[in-house]
């Protein structure tokens, strides 16, 4: 253990997070923006800062693409009250947040978001365990919420804690195993070497049948997991009120809500890392490790770029499709994925050993 | 009634085709939200195009000659159902009239807008055509007290009237041609 190796860790962790926290405050705008184009709305268009919004034709610009609603948002979550109610259990609602937020951004620990930029790896912990240590953080997810719920001492939020407990537990299941048969071709566990499997014999999203039924599973867990609309059952309006946050006010609140996009984006990357090939693209030489500076930074624009686009996918989706009914929701995470991602798993196996 | 459940087909279980109309739709909308126009009227800077005859903020109007037409009578005071309306008559030595052959004018005459509820009664009921609901319906105002407007406001607010009738130049003529009663010379 050296001091290099912690300051440069450090730089990245910070580097990370913060671009992390800025790429959650706008896909919240983003969110509200397509939402608004799908309903035929403008979307928030008016917040302007005295100064800049007083730049010739940049400005206005700016304005209307609703730049600044983030800033605006964030102020409002830190100046409102932070109310808590007085029939909740303390301690376990104001753990609550928290425990919902961390899992999402420890996540981001061993995604590979670039391929080396001078002489480091663009990946915060290169783990030989990397997939396990983020399917054991991402379930810690449902610990937030269930303790949310439960502390909230009152009944929508419990059903809301109730619901996504067997929800994610579920969905997790199936996320996990559809996964298999990607490391099963792999051979390893760490996620850097997944991306250099992708860069040297494609991308599994088109490399076989069985890699590519196991991205659509992983898809729709994904949405599962991260409570995103087509199964938004933990928090779903109509029936809930809000869910497992309706007690929650201010930056509690806003902590959930944080946590909810930071997990959207650590699954889009993971996404990315496990199907579409990470930081590569198979053409121009951009599928092997960085040699100048501008190339580490092309890697990390073409991760971010795919994971953008995922993002976009989750955000459209929502306003797409109408909410699941909760025995549906179950049904299909028991009945119809947990055997196809299993049957997957042999499908491979065969396979590989027939290739063998 | 019971309503039979519709059997599904093995495509349509499989969600996609619902899939691909949610797209197909959403897709519509947001491109034509972002090349055409979005249906939201932004409002401070476009406004409604207000029919004939539209109701807003009652005011009350001068003659052309720049005179006040109210006379004080009290009906739309009588008459507002929300009681919004405060009239305070000269009393006997007031302030005369702006007006030739006027009886009197208001001393004071306040709306309180936070009580209106434009209904119109106040214009319907005027014998002397002097208060009308005019075009405002975004009335603003820091305090409840600067949303009582008083006779000066509605004046400044109302304009000129410019009608057909007018009723106290034909009643000064008569009353001249008669020299029936003592009439002031305007």
């Amino acid at each position: 253990m050296d001091w290099d190796f912690i300051i440069i860790s450090s730089v990245k962790i910070v580097c990370a997070v913060v671009a992390l926290l800025t790429m959650v405050a706008y896909s919240v705008l983003v969110e509200r923006k397509v939402s608004a184009f799908i309903q035929d709305r403008v979307g928030p268009n008016r917040t302007a800062p005295p100064l800049v919004a007083a730049i010739p034709v940049i400005g206005p610009f700016l304005v209307r693409l609703g730049i600044f609603q983030p800033l605006a948002d964030g102020l409002k979550f830190i100046l409102k009250e932070d109310f808590t109610p007085s029939h909740v259990r303390k301690i376990y609602f104001w753990l609550a947040p928290a425990v919902a937020m961390v899992p999402a951004f420890l996540t981001i620990a061993v995604i590979p978001f670039g391929s080396t930029l001078g002489k480091q790896n663009m990946v915060i912990a290169d783990l030989n365990v990397g997939i396990l240590y983020s399917f054991g953080i991402v379930s810690l997810a449902v610990y937030g919420i269930v303790l949310a719920g439960w502390a909230s001492n009152s009944k929508y939020p419990f059903y809301g804690g109730i619901r996504s407990s067997a929800q994610m537990i579920s969905y997790e299941i199936a996320m996990g195993m559809s996964v298999v048969p990607v490391f099963m071709m792999v051979g390893h566990l760490n996620l850097s070497e997944v991306i250099q499997a992708q860069a040297d014999g494609g991308w599994f999203v088109w490399r076989s049948p069985m890699t590519f039924l196991s991205f659509v599973i992983f898809l729709i867990a994904a949405f599962a997991e991260t409570n995103r609309l087509p199964f938004d059952m933990p928090e779903c309006e109509t029936e809930l009120v809000g869910g497992y946050h309706t007690e929650y006010s201010s930056m509690k609140f806003a902590l959930f809500f944080l946590g909810e996009y930071a997990a959207m984006i650590a699954v889009s990357s993971l996404m990315v890392v496990l199907f579409f090939g990470g930081w590569t693209l198979p053409f121009f030489g951009l599928n092997q490790p960085a040699e100048s500076l501008g190339m580490g930074l092309l890697h990390i624009a073409i991760f971010l770029g795919k994971m953008l686009f995922f993002m976009v996918v989750f955000i459209w989706v929502r306003w797409m499709i109408p909410r699941f009914r909760y025995d549906q929701l179950m049904d299909m995470g028991w009945k119809r994925f947990v055997p196809l991602a299993l049957a997957n798993i042999v499908l491979t196996a065969v396979w590989m050993w027939w290739m063998a | 009634m019971l309503v039979k459940r519709a059997k599904l087909s093995w495509l349509e279980r499989l969600y996609f085709p619902a899939l691909l109309g949610g797209l197909k739709i959403t897709w519509r909308h947001f491109a034509r939200t972002l090349f055409k126009k979005a249906v939201t009227m932004e409002y401070p800077e476009q406004r409604h195009q207000l029919p004939a005859g539209y109701r807003g903020a009652p005011y009350l109007v001068k003659d052309p000659d720049g005179n006040t037409k109210c006379v004080s009578c009290q009906l739309c005071e009588f008459v507002c159902p929300p009681k919004a309306i405060k009239i305070i008559p000269p009393g006997p030595d007031g302030q005369p009239p702006d007006r030739a052959n006027a009886e009197k004018m208001p001393r004071e005459f306040e709306i309180n807008m936070l009580r209106c509820i434009f209904c119109g009664f106040c214009q319907e009921v005027c014998p002397e055509e002097a208060i009308f609901l005019k075009e405002d319906y975004s009335l603003v105002g820091l305090t409840r007290g600067e949303m009582i407007y008083n006779k000066e406001k509605l004046l400044q607010l109302g304009g000129t009237h410019h009608g057909p009738i007018k009723k106290w130049e034909q009643k000064l003529r008569e009353a001249r041609a008669q020299e029936a009663f003592p009439v002031k010379q305007g």
